[in-house]
C-alpha cells in the first residue's frame, strides 16, 4: 500500500522519505559529489581537502559522505537522489555539468539544501550557486607569464567554452600583454575537466607550437608532468598548489580554498539560517590563493605580487578599460570596470587573441 | 598436468552455467579485494547486489535499474545479431551519440510547437541517425573490404567531436547565456520522454527494449533471417551455399545495431539525460558489448545481463557513497565480471582433462 502511494505521487513520497530519514539523525550529514577522483591532484582534490578540514572543524557534529568520479548527466541525478534519500541535509555538487541535475533533484527534496559549484541556475529556493573569482588569480599568473616567456608564445589548456574558462583566458592574456606587448596566446580546447592523457596531449600540442608558458584550466597534474620533461617550459599549479612540481616547471599556482565556504554553509544548515544565494569570492576573501612564486627573477616576483596585493586591496580590477573585444569593438571604455553581469555570459575573446571560441 | 580438450559441440550446460559461475567468482574475488581495502566484504556485496533490490530505498532504486538497463539491453540486442553472424560493430557508442544528436535536432527544430507527432518523428530520426552512422563502416566493408571493427571504433571519436560541436554550436540553448548544452527536454513536453508512471523509472526506452528483446527472440527462432545470421556465424561456407549473401547480411546487421543504438541515444537524451551536452555519452555503447556476451548473445539472456550490469552500477554507487569505497574498486569489480566470464567461457567449447598428454 505504501509503495503504491509512493508510485502515485513520487515527488511527495520522496520528500516525505527524506524528512523521515533526516529526522532520525542527530548529526548533520553533509554530502559531496565529485567529478574526478579524490586524488586527481587538482580540482577534486582541492574540494576534498576542504571537505576533510570541514569534518575536522565540526568533529562529531557533522557526518561527511562523498562520491568520486560521478559522470555529469543522468548518473549524477541518481547519486544526488541517493544522497538525499540517505539523509544528507546539504549536498554540494562540485562540477558545472551537474547544474540541471542539481535543480531537478532539489525540486523533489525541498528540505535538503543544494549547493552547486560554478553554475548559474537557482530554480528553487533550496539551491545556491558558488564559485570563486579565478580570473583574479589568472591576472597574477598572466603577469608572470608575460615576463617569463622567451618565445613570446603562451598557451592555455582550456576545458569547456563556458564563461569561467573564457574569463581565465582573457585575464591571463591581458596581463601577459600588459608587461609584454609582443606576447601571443595559443588556446587548445581539451573538452574535458579530467583526463590526464588528453591534458598531456594538449600540453604537447602547445609545446610543439613553440609555447613556453602553459596555463591549464583542467584538473590534473598531467600538463606539469609533461612540462617537467621539456627544459625551458614553465606552468602553474591549478586548483591545488601542485607544490610537487616546484621550483620548475611550476613557478606559482592558483589555489582554490573552499574550506571557509564549506564550514560557513554547513554551519548555516545547523543554525537553520541557510538561504539561497550566489557566492563569488576572490583573492580578498581568501577563496582564491596564489601559491608561492618561485624559480623566477625577483622583479617578476615583485610585479606579480603587486598585482595580487592591488587586487586584494581593491585598488585594481583585472578587467579595467580600455579593453576591446576580439573583433575590435569597444567592450570597456577607458577606466570602466567590468561588472559581474559582464562576466556571467562572457563568450568572446578580448582583442589580440587569435582563433575562435568553439561553437 | 591440466589439458584443454575441444568439445565436439558447445556444451549446453556451460553456455548457461558460465554467467552464473562468473558472477559467483566475481563475488568471491571481489570480496577479497574489498577485504584488502579494509571493508567488510559481506556488507559491500550486500550493498551492491541486495540493497538496490530489497533495501530501504529499493522502491526508488528498482526504477533506476530500468533506467540504466534500458539502453544497455537495447544496444546489446542489436550488437548480438551482428556478433552471431561474425560482424563486429564496436562503435555502438558513436551510433548512440549520433542517434541522440539527430533525434534531438529534429525535436528542437520544432521548438516550441506542441504536437503529439513530434516525439514519434524524433524516434524515427534517432533510429535513422544511428543507422546512418553504422552504414559508414558497413558500406566501407562491403565495397572496400575495410575492417568494420576499426572503422566503427574510430567513428566513435568522430561522433564525440560532432557532439561537442552540437553542444557548443548548432544545438546550443539560445537562452543558456553562452554555456554549452542544448535546451532541456524536460521543459518541452512534446519532445520529452518522461517516466510513464511516476517513480517507476520506466520510460519509452525501457518499453522499446522489452519489445525489441521479444522481436529479436522471434527473429532468431522463427525467421529465415535469424537462421541465416546464426548460420553465417557458425559455418560461413555453408551459409553461402544456402544462398546467404554476406554483403547483404553485413548491411542488415550493422544497420539494425546502429538503429537500435540510435534509439537508445534518443530515449536517453530526451529522458534521463534531458539535454545534449558535451559529455552526454557515458559509455553505454561499450558496456553493451559486455552485456551482449554476458547474456550469451541470446535476447532473453541479454535482458537479464543488462539488469545485472545495471545492478553493479547502482549498487556500486551505493557502496561508494555509503561505505566510502573508492570508485576505482567498483570499476575493478565490474572488470572482474567480464574477466571471469571470458575465462570460464572456455569450458563451453573445451573440457578440462587431468593427467598426461594423450
Amino acid at each position: 500500500m505504501l509503495r503504491r502511494t509512493l508510485l502515485a505521487s513520487a515527488a511527495l513520497g520522496l520528500s516525505l522519505m527524506a524528512t523521515g530519514s533526516a529526522m532520525a539523525q542527530d548529526k548533520v550529514k553533509a554530502c559531496f559529489v565529485y567529478v574526478g577522483p579524490i586524488n586527481d591532484g587538482g580540482w577534486t582534490q582541492a574540494h576534498h581537502v576542504a571537505v576533510l578540514k570541514t569534518q575536522e572543524h565540526f568533529g562529531d557534529k557533522v557526518e561527511i559522505m562523498w562520491q568520486e568520479n560521478v559522470p555529469e548527466g543522468a548518473d549524477s541525478e541518481r547519486v544526488m537522489t541517493q544522497m538525499a534519500l540517505g539523509g544528507c541535509k546539504i549536498i554540494f555538487t562540485t562540477s558545472f555539468g551537474y547544474m540541471d541535475a542539481t535543480n531537478a533533484v532539489a525540486a523533489k527534496f525541498p528540505d535538503v539544501k543544494f549547493e552547486h559549484a560554478t553554475g548559474y541556475k537557482r530554480e528553487h529556493p533550496n539551491v545556491t550557486t558558488y564559485n570563486a573569482r579565478f580570473y583574479e588569480g589568472r591576472a597574477v599568473n598572466g603577469t608572470i607569464a608575460g615576463m617569463m616567456t622567451k618565445s613570446n608564445k603562451i598557451g592555455y589548456i582550456a576545458s569547456f567554452p563556458i564563461p569561467e574558462v573564457i574569463q581565465g583566458i582573457n585575464s591571463s592574456y591581458l596581463h601577459a600583454k600588459k608587461v609584454n606587448p609582443n606576447v601571443e596566446m595559443v588556446v587548445v580546447w581539451a573538452f574535458t575537466w579530467n583526463d590526464p592523457a588528453k591534458e598531456a596531449d594538449a600540453a604537447q600540442a602547445l609545446i610543439d607550437q613553440g609555447v613556453d608558458v602553459i596555463f591549464q584550466h583542467t584538473d590534473t597534474t598531467a600538463p606539469l608532468a609533461l612540462a617537467a620533461k621539456t627544459p625551458g617550459v614553465i606552468g602553474f599549479g591549478q586548483a591545488r598548489d601542485m607544490e610537487e612540481y616546484k621550483p620548475s616547471p611550476r613557478v606559482s599556482s592558483i589555489i582554490d580554498n573552499w574550506e571557509a565556504y564549506y564550514i560557513k554553509r554547513v554551519q548555516a544548515v545547523m543554525d537553520g539560517t541557510w538561504e539561497s544565494q550566489d557566492s563569488w569570492d576572490g583573492l580578498a576573501a581568501g577563496a582564491v590563493g596564489i601559491g608561492e612564486i618561485t624559480g623566477v627573477p625577483d622583479d617578476v616576483k615583485a610585479a606579480a605580487e603587486k598585482v595580487r596585493d592591488d587586487i586584494i586591496a581593491g585598488t585594481y580590477h583585472p578587467f579595467t578599460g580600455p579593453i576591446n573585444k576580439q573583433d575590435g569593438s569597444v567592450w570597456l571604455a577607458d577606466g570602466q570596470v567590468a561588472t559581474d553581469g559582464d562576466f556571467a555570459g562572457m563568450n568572446f575573446y578580448v582583442e589580440g587573441i587569435k582563433g575562435d571560441i568553439p561553437q | 598436468m591440466i589439458r584443454l580438450e575441444r568439445r565436439a559441440s558447445a556444451s549446453r550446460f556451460w553456455v548457461w552455467a558460465t554467467p552464473v559461475v562468473a558472477v559467483a567468482l566475481t563475488m568471491i574475488f571481489g570480496g577479497l579485494m574489498f577485504l584488502l581495502l579494509g571493508k567488510n566484504p559481506v556488507e559491500v556485496i550486500r550493498t551492491i547486489f541486495w540493497d538496490p533490490l530489497f533495501g530501504e530505498f529499493a522502491w526508488y532504486l528498482r526504477g533506476q535499474l530500468l533506467v540504466k538497463a534500458g539502453p544497455l539491453v537495447l544496444i546489446a540486442i542489436g550488437l548480438s545479431l551482428g556478433f552471431r553472424a561474425g560482424i563486429w560493430n564496436i562503435g555502438a557508442e558513436g551510433q548512440y551519440i549520433m542517434g541522440a544528436i539527430v533525434g534531438a535536432a529534429v525535436g528542437l527544430a520544432f521548438f516550441p510547437t506542441e504536437n503529439r507527432w513530434i516525439f514519434p518523428v524524433m524516434v524515427i530520426a534517432g533510429a535513422f541517425g544511428g543507422w546512418a552512422w553504422a552504414m559508414i563502416p558497413a558500406l566501407l566493408k562491403t565495397r572496400l573490404n575495410t575492417n568494420e571493427i576499426l572503422v566503427s571504433l574510430m567513428l566513435v571519436y568522430v561522433a564525440q567531436v560532432i557532439l561537442a560541436m552540437a553542444s557548443t554550436g548548432f544545438l546550443r540553448n539560445p537562452e543558456g547565456s553562452g554555456f554549452p548544452g542544448s535546451r532541456n527536454f524536460s521543459n518541452y513536453p512534446a519532445a520529452g520522454n518522461p517516466e510513464l508512471i511516476a517513480g517507476s523509472g520506466l520510460h519509452w526506452g525501457g518499453v522499446t527494449a522489452i519489445f525489441v528483446a521479444i522481436a529479436a527472440y522471434v527473429l532468431l527462432q522463427r525467421h529465415i533471417l535469424g537462421f541465416q545470421i546464426k548460420l553465417a556465424g557458425q559455418a560461413p561456407r555453408a551459409a553461402r551455399l544456402h544462398g546467404v549473401v554476406p554483403q547483404r547480411l553485413i548491411v542488415l546487421c550493422m544497420g539494425i545495431s546502429g538503429a537500435l543504438a540510435g534509439l537508445a541515444g534518443l530515449f536517453e537524451v530526451t529522458g534521463p539525460a534531458g539535454q545534449i551536452s558535451i559529455d552526454f555519452n557515458v559509455g553505454y555503447g561499450f558496456t553493451a558489448i559486455i552485456v551482449a556476451f554476458l547474456g550469451r548473445l541470446n535476447p532473453l539472456g541479454i535482458v537479464l545481463a543488462g539488469l545485472i550490469m545495471a545492478l553493479t552500477y547502482i549498487g556500486g554507487e551505493m557502496a561508494a557513497t555509503n561505505l566510502g569505497l573508492p570508485s576505482a574498486a567498483v570499476q575493478a569489480f565490474q572488470g572482474m565480471l567480464l574477466f571471469f566470464l571470458l575465462g570460464v567461457d572456455v569450458l563451453t567449447n573445451y573440457r578440462i582433462k587431468l593427467g598426461g598428454a594423450a
